[in-house]
């Protein structure tokens, strides 16, 4: 199991703890976390899974795909630190990740 | 007012396969979808990506999956409504009434929802006055490109769509193209020709940035747009063209008093019934303990349940399992000799 913490974007947070090898998307569906909607299901669709990381842990994280990086681009009010956590598999050096919810998904 | 034995809401595959099962079975039914074409997800999320997971076909693409769904609903001529959003479910002693927007009226026995994750719809921009100036000089989509004559346009977006526009409106009017990171995906012969537009100044590419506001009171004046390193430049700008892609919004389907749980409909995992008789739901809008929001259990989940609209279409009959390979009766219903 891996910590990971939710900030929304008023600055209340959660921290779940999610088996590894799910997605931090999937971890976050199951925790009932309000700020992820993921509509469509993990298929890198729809973009309503989006998370900005914290910096220290964004550059921690395996580079995002082309194919995520064009969906991010439709994704509301992208940053530079932006990610579809359906795309992030949770493992142990993940363990203590902190992601921010964006104001809105769609 | 249109009778018939099954209302099918949605045109996605599940939707089509849905004609299939309920035709082999003799009964009649109708399809209304809120865009444009049938396919749903396939055909407008991933008309050209590959699918692997559909049984015995080893690789396809959405585009081609709905094709050969629609081949394989042909004889059953069925009558589609497109550009149809159901408003309105009304329950008629043993029938269901459901009107759209259009104001077509049906009447069935049974619904089946094949909704997928509702209704397609443009993602709008975030800024709070984007609002007021839609349908007059904000735009989603291009209608009628009249209206885009001698204007100076600014077109967000990185995809095909905001740079397929930017070209063809780049032949009568200033365009200024707004993206949030400098790379583009489009057909290199697209972004080439954006390039050669860029150097003859018909075309102004402004990146990495994002709009930051909208300023005029009756009408657009002009755009604000704020780049990475925080500074921000002001665009002189009549219309505005965004093109973020679509979400998907359930609308009112969540009104009908059906069970839901958060954008999904809970069934019965016997013939997926909603709480409601007679009205059912498959595919991705469904939930039940195992769901998976794949094509192949939407297929298994409308054949279940095309057995209890039969029933209840068709009271005085009994129902008697057939297969394709042998039945008679079916291969009629296919136009098989």
């Amino acid at each position: 199991m891996t910590k990971i913490t939710f900030k929304d974007n008023l600055g209340a947070s959660k921290t779940i703890e999610v088996e590894n090898g799910l997605t931090v998307m999937e971890g976050a569906i199951q925790n009932d976390i309000q700020g992820i909607d993921a509509d469509c299901g993990g298929s890198m669709a729809c973009a309503t899974c989006h998370v900005y990381v914290e910096e220290k842990w964004f550059n921690k994280l395996p580079k995002a795909e082309e194919a995520e990086v064009d969906m991010i681009d439709m994704a509301y009010e992208p940053k530079k630190n932006s990610r579809l956590s359906c795309q992030l598999i949770v493992s142990e050096e993940l363990n203590g990740l902190i992601v921010t919810t964006p104001a809105k998904q769609s | 007012m249109k009778k018939t034995d099954t209302i099918i809401i949605g045109a996605g595959p599940v939707g089509l396969f849905a004609v299939h099962q309920l035709g082999i079975k003799g009964l009649k039914s109708i399809v209304i979808d809120n865009l444009d074409k049938a396919g749903g997800q396939c055909i407008e999320l991933y008309p050209d990506k590959p699918i692997y997971d559909i049984p015995a076909v080893p690789e396809c693409t959405g585009e081609e999956l709905t094709n050969k769904l629609l081949e394989q609903i042909k004889p059953f001529k069925t009558e589609f409504f497109l550009n149809e959003r159901v408003e309105e479910v009304k329950q008629d002693k043993e029938n269901w009434i459901i009107k759209t927007n259009n104001n077509n009226a049906f009447s069935a026995p049974n619904i089946i929802i094949a909704g997928g994750v509702g209704s397609f719809e443009p993602r709008k921009l975030s800024v709070k006055e984007a609002e007021k100036f839609e349908e007059d000089f904000l735009f989603y989509a291009v209608k009628d490109k009249e209206k885009f004559k001698n204007k100076n346009i600014s077109i967000f977006g990185g995809g095909d769509s905001a740079l397929d526009w930017a070209l063809e409106l780049s032949k009568f009017s200033k365009i200024n193209l707004i993206h949030r990171r400098d790379e583009f995906r489009g057909a290199p012969h697209t972004l080439s020709e954006i390039k050669k537009l860029e150097k003859e100044g018909k075309i102004s590419i402004k990146t990495p940035c994002q709009l930051e506001s909208i300023e005029g009171k009756d009408r657009i004046n002009s755009i604000t747009i704020k780049f990475d390193d925080g500074k921000t430049e002001q665009i002189k700008t009549d219309m505005i063209l965004s093109f973020f892609g679509l979400i998907m919004k359930l609308g009112p389907i969540a009104e009908w008093g059906l069970n839901m749980n958060k954008k999904t409909i809970e069934v019965n995992s016997k013939n997926f019934e909603t709480n409601k008789k007679g009205i059912f739901a498959v595919g991705d809008i469904c939930s039940y303990p195992g769901k998976l929001k794949l094509i192949l259990s939407g297929f298994h989940e409308v054949a279940l349940a095309s057995v209890e609209c039969f029933k209840r279409a068709r009271p005085n009959e009994k129902y008697r399992f057939e297969f394709t390979t042998s039945s008679k009766t079916i291969q009629g219903r296919l136009g098989k000799k």
